[in-house]
């Protein structure tokens, strides 16, 4: 160890540039495709570089109607987004004392990431047609003569998205809770602080970047989810969902469009959330913690 | 949240007692997790409970019948029994899904570990091994049926692959197993879900204290006994986590087995999800809590090899 470099190394090396094209060769060769010319097709040889495509699917271009999906994914992933952040900030804090229950809703937690999600979308699904049901039958005649369904994005579909983020916003939470140094609370407990101030002035500036790290999990995985969403979003549908459904109707470098602009939002809100705990970091860096400076 | 009621100034008297308790400790535990505990009673206890009840009950065409009859499970396994020692669809399906399963657990496993074993004891500066990690969770951000379809144009008839073998003169015409095959699905998965296997294991090998290689390589071990007998043994929990992810999303799949494979191979999901197309709800669960059993039975295995919650 310490000196130079095994011949090991270069192979592992090498491994790793192998993994790395691996991963992004084929997403690489799809954003290519999308600036298709408007004669080209799904391979190559591109005939022609042009934004056709894009036009084709905002304008809607026959197929479904990808600005409402498009919306909707956008706002929900953003509801989710909110969500996630609160509700594992707030368990998070309460895994660090012992509360009854703790290990059962730890239990739940991690099995929400392990039941397969048909499962979990087909008893979400499942839980809404019997709400309807009962509802329609005896209900107050107000609701069980205007009732279509409960189903929506924003009732089941947000549940079923909470299910899948929750757990790895938990996750991270202990991660977070793990590494931190229980002496600041202690020393704002002593100077006076009530526990209120301690979270907003002391633990929450500390942790702040790890929490945009929470946020970011929140919001791309809602806005990529399908197996959940597959039963329980109602009559809209997602935009991932919309997105499945294409791969077996549409020929046209369309899809590679629809990809490639979907990705494109990923990387944006990945590009946002990684300058802000940078930002964060270099105040940091800078001023020392702004713990206190109310 | 908690400033609400910390913070309120309208309290009573009564309420200050509590209110002063509230001010030493904060607010109880429970109290704090109990937004996180209703989400996952709402949408995930009461609906597998649900999937259990209703796999029992009785259907037509239109609906769902309550009841109680095993009939959704029974004919699942019609003729299992007779048609022995060949098998029956069902259990042809959980074989084939199990191959997936094991052929998908290696790929990702040996990769997954190569790749954490480079970044954690080969690559020397923190903010390399970052940068190189984060490199590697990138894609993990984006929508897994788009890395699916961007597969099409390297392994479709004219995609890259074929031309590059025609040209090369290994084979006279493109080959079709490249895609819409069990290939492309194992490749798929692989591609997939290789992050999570890297994950816990990078994590596992950073715990590692780096005295103890220097002690192992003190005592004159080679780089594979090294491996083999000290750094393999501690990744052990890693491992496991990993292996646990990877296997049950293979053995629940059904988008990527209905993406990559055309539509034409079978799974365990795609068995849920084939019935939920056709608005048959109580076989539908039935087929979900058999799926469940099977991947308990899986997690339970794995976790008697290490206990997953001392490890986080």
């Amino acid at each position: 160890m310490g000196e130079g470099r095994s011949p090991a190394f270069y192979w592992l090396a090498a491994f790793f540039a192998l993994f790395v094209l691996f991963l992004y060769g084929p997403m690489i060769v799809i954003f290519i495709l999308s600036f298709q010319g408007p004669t080209g097709g799904l391979t190559f040889p591109m005939n022609g570089l042009s934004v056709h495509w894009f036009e084709r699917l905002w304008k809607g271009g026959g197929i479904v109607d990808i600005q409402g999906a498009f919306l909707r994914s956008l706002e929900l992933g953003f509801v989710v987004m909110i969500l996630t952040v609160l509700l594992s900030l707030s368990a998070g804090l309460a895994f660090r004392k012992r509360f009854a229950g703790s290990n059962l809703l730890f239990f739940v937690a991690v099995a929400s990431l392990i039941v397969p999600s048909i499962v979990t979308s087909l008893g979400i699904a499942l839980e809404f047609r019997l709400l309807d049901d009962f509802l329609k039958k005896h209900g107050p005649a107000w609701i069980a003569n205007n009732l279509t369904t409960t189903m929506g994005t924003f009732t089941s579909g947000l549940g079923a998205h909470l299910t899948w983020t929750l757990p790895f916003g938990l996750l991270v939470m202990f991660a977070i809770f793990n590494r931190f140094d229980n002496r600041y609370e202690e020393a704002a407990r002593d100077l006076g602080a009530s526990p209120w101030q301690t979270l907003r002035y002391v633990v929450l500036p500390i942790i702040l970047p790890s929490v945009i790290g929470v946020g970011l999990f929140g919001f791309t995985l809602s806005w990529d989810e399908i197996a959940r969403s597959s039963q329980a979003m109602g009559e809209h549908n997602t935009l991932p969902m919309e997105l499945q459904a294409l791969t077996t109707t549409v020929t046209t470098p369309e899809i590679y469009a629809l990809g490639t602009a979907t990705t494109g939002v990923s990387f944006a809100v990945i590009a946002l959330a990684i300058f802000a705990i940078m930002v964060i970091r270099s105040r940091q860096a800078r001023h020392g913690s702004d713990a206190g400076q109310a | 949240m908690t400033a609400a009621i910390v913070n309120t100034p309208a309290e009573t008297a009564h309420a200050k007692t509590a209110k002063t308790a509230i001010d030493r400790v904060g607010l109880p535990g429970w109290l704090q997790a109990l937004p996180f505990g209703l989400v996952f009673l709402s949408f995930f206890v009461i609906p597998l409970i649900l999937v259990v009840i209703v796999s029992f009950w009785d259907y037509n065409d239109y609906e769902m019948l309550p009841s109680f009859t095993a009939r959704s499970y029974t004919e699942n396994f019609e003729g299992c029994l007779a048609q022995l020692p060949d098998l029956c669809t069902i259990l042809r399906t959980y074989v084939s899904t199990a191959k997936f399963c094991f052929i998908v657990w290696v790929t990702t496993l040996v990769i997954g570990f190569t790749v954490a074993y480079f970044l954690a004891f080969h690559v020397r500066s923190t903010t390399t091994q970052m940068v190189l990690f984060m490199v590697c969770t990138i894609p993990f951000w984006t929508s897994n049926v788009i890395r699916m379809i961007s597969w099409i144009p390297l392994l479709g008839r004219n995609g890259l692959v074929n031309d590059a073998l025609v040209h090369a003169h290994i084979v006279d015409h493109p080959v079709e197993w490249l895609l819409y095959s069990p290939f492309s699905v194992s490749l798929a998965f692989t591609h997939l879900f290789t992050f999570f296997m890297v994950v816990p294991i990078f994590n596992s090998m950073m715990r590692i204290d780096k005295r103890l290689i220097e002690a192992a390589y003190d005592s004159g071990a080679s780089g594979w006994q090294t491996l083999w007998n000290l750094i393999v043994p501690l990744s052990k929990p890693g491992i496991v986590i990993g292996s646990i992810f990877v296997v049950t999303i293979v053995m629940g799949d059904f988008i990527t087995f209905g993406v990559m494979g055309g539509q034409q191979i079978a799974s365990a999901g795609k068995v849920v999800e084939t019935r939920l197309n056709a608005l048959q709800f109580p076989p539908a669960a039935a087929n979900a809590v058999i799926l469940l059993v099977v991947t308990l039975m899986i997690i339970v295995a794995l976790n008697r090899i290490v206990d997953v919650r001392k490890e986080l």
